[in-house]
């Protein structure tokens, strides 16, 4: 190996070390914050967690008891909101892969879509309230809560949509379509059974997303306590993360229902990262069966 | 067999070009109506806050100093909330930027095998915690720890929100940044290694500068994405409607603000409007954000023979 001598090499190198020591340390950074923030929620959730705790209802002013209301009422929602916008999101996605040109309105369609996903979601919460719970009348509900949530994630399954369908191979179509077989044809049997794991994992991302949002549903659909589960879509419900902000600053009892805290916050992530690690299952199991 | 064919004709009562064609106007009907959900939510956020200024002049609720909303006469002056906004997004891009600039150099240039799976695992974890969780955090582990430390009055002010916020945005700015890196073409990194350059060399004045546009995208993303958070300014901003005067001060930002009060704000009540004028301001500047964002990415496409 070549000694490195002149002081000016010295320097160089030097410089690629220290530069090379800041790199490491942001990716351990990082490592070590998430690391904390995990354990943290594990060491301090884990002794909350109980049978009762995920299936009875809250208790004696929200100190004792559990969170099933929350979870039941968080799935209701999520489901709510894909239902509204996989249908939607998906079809979108086969317009813009698959049938829109290089055009100016095209263009536009894409770039109004990119603006719907950077719309804080404060301001969903607002549009929800403004126009489903007050302007169409339907009052705080699942409904409500679902349409906004759903909007919410809509630009989210477009993009995904599109990626799983633009990665079809061309072929496919050119050898369906030389069949004679007509477009919307090709579409339904030969492009999106091939594009189906892509756009499965890409909805369970959006739900994973779905189920985390508070600030959308808090004046759409989420209720501060309720015992009982709803009977209809125009019912208000408890939602986890909804849940967990009202316990954490706005309860009688802060310090009193920590414990219970923990284990909402828990509960929650454990539910978002079982969502996403499965989508991410999909995703590899559908690589590895991938016939081209 | 050409008679049964021209026997079932007619049961078609669509031409196959019609029905194609109509599937296909179908398609870009729900295009269409995805880019509605924007107009409508536009709509409603005049709908409702528009009526704020027959009362309310535009100049006195962009730049009024005081927000007392249930005051008589009441004050809808949104400026320490503009400026809180900014201020903690300021501060927040400040601490994230740096890190995510080395994490996606980490990335793409720098980490292989499991270092590499690992940290993009890590980001991705990140980036699924919802924001009511670091917002948790935020108030029961930064803040006794900034109260402790610093000896403050509260641990609820706008450094806690912008340190959380900006671990919110660091998965945004890294992942992004690191497409923007990876699209560098090769030949210019082979070109700066045959002139001898150093790995660091070769980062710092090839690949980062070629990356340029892409990471500048990434950063105003990562900033429309901060002014617009909102659980994680609500929960440890601290909430005091005033210009803060240190780092450490408590703070108001427009989202928090919406969210905390329009719970307990009656319907088409002058709050209420003007909760729903807040909100679009709000939606005009991360939109504004959103439109460069979007010009950046296009008008300054990253050349190379490798990419075209």
């Amino acid at each position: 190996m070549k000694k490195v001598s002149s002081p000016q090499m010295m320097w160089r190198y030097l410089k690629q070390r220290l530069f090379f020591s800041a790199v490491w340390f942001a990716a351990a950074f990082l490592t070590v914050v998430i690391a904390t923030i995990l354990g943290f929620i594990l060491i301090n959730g884990i002794g909350a967690i109980s049978w009762e705790f995920i299936t009875e209802p809250p208790k004696q002013m929200m100190t004792k008891g559990g969170v099933m209301p929350a979870i039941v009422g968080t799935f209701y929602l999520t489901c709510g909101a894909l239902l509204v916008a996989l249908p939607l999101g998906v079809a979108a996605a086969i317009y813009l892969s698959e049938y829109a040109k290089d055009s100016m309105g095209v263009h536009t369609i894409r770039v109004l879509i990119n603006c719907l996903a950077g719309v804080p979601s404060v301001v969903f919460g607002l549009f929800g309230l403004g126009f489903f719970v007050v302007f169409l009348g339907f009052g705080s509900s699942i409904l409500a809560g679902s349409l906004t949530l759903g909007c919410l994630i809509l630009p989210t399954i477009i993009a995904a949509s599109e990626e799983a369908i633009k990665a079809v191979p061309q072929t496919f179509r050119e050898a369906s379509l030389a069949l004679g077989v007509s477009k919307w044809q090709t579409i339904f049997k030969i492009v999106l059974p091939a594009a189906a794991p892509g756009l499965v994992t890409g909805s369970i991302l959006s739900v994973g997303r779905a189920a985390g949002e508070t600030a959308p549903i808090m004046f759409t659909a989420a209720t501060f306590f309720t015992t009982l589960l709803p009977r209809s879509v125009f019912d208000e419900v408890m939602a986890l993360p909804y849940h967990i902000y009202v316990l954490a600053t706005a309860g009688t009892y802060i310090y009193e229902t920590r414990p219970l805290q923990y284990g909402a916050v828990l509960v929650l992530i454990t539910i978002i990262f079982a969502v996403n690690i499965s989508a991410i299952l999909i995703r590899i199991y559908a690589r590895k069966n991938k016939r081209w | 067999m050409s008679d049964k064919r021209s026997g079932e004709a007619p049961r078609n009562l669509l031409s196959r070009e019609k029905k194609d064609n109509l599937i296909k106007c179908f398609f870009l009907l729900c295009a269409v109506f995805s880019v509605g959900v924007l107009a409508v939510i536009l709509f409603s956020l005049f709908y409702s806050g528009l009526p704020l200024f027959k009362s309310v002049s535009l100049s006195s609720f962009l730049f009024g100093m005081e927000w007392y909303p249930t005051f008589a006469p009441p004050e809808f002056g949104i400026l320490p909330l503009i400026v809180a906004s900014l201020l903690v997004t300021i501060l927040s891009v400040f601490i994230a930027v740096p890190l995510s600039i080395l994490l996606a150099i980490f990335i793409s240039e720098i980490a292989v095998g499991y270092f590499k799976d690992g940290i993009k695992v890590i980001v991705e974890l990140l980036a699924g915690l919802p924001s009511v969780v670091l917002g948790f955090i935020g108030m029961v582990v930064v803040a006794p720890l900034l109260q402790d430390v610093f000896d403050l009055p509260t641990g609820l002010n706008m450094f806690n929100a912008s340190l959380i916020l900006s671990i919110m945005i660091v998965p945004t700015i890294a992942s992004l940044s690191e497409d923007a890196i990876n699209s560098v073409p090769q030949e210019y990194k082979e070109a700066s290694y045959a002139l001898g350059a150093t790995k660091f060399e070769t980062i710092a004045f090839v690949i980062v500068p070629c990356a340029l546009s892409g990471i500048s995208m990434a950063i105003i993303l990562g900033i429309a994405r901060a002014i617009g958070e909102t659980m994680v300014v609500l929960m440890v901003a601290g909430g005091a409607g005033a210009i803060p005067e240190s780092i450490f001060d408590p703070v108001r930002p427009m989202p928090a603000n919406i969210a905390a009060e329009m719970g307990e704000t009656p319907r088409n009540s002058l709050h209420y409007h003007a909760l729903f004028a807040i909100g679009i301001v709000l939606f005009f500047m991360t939109l504004a954000f959103n439109l460069v964002a979007t010009y950046i990415s296009r008008r300054f496409k990253e050349g190379g023979s490798a990419t075209l």
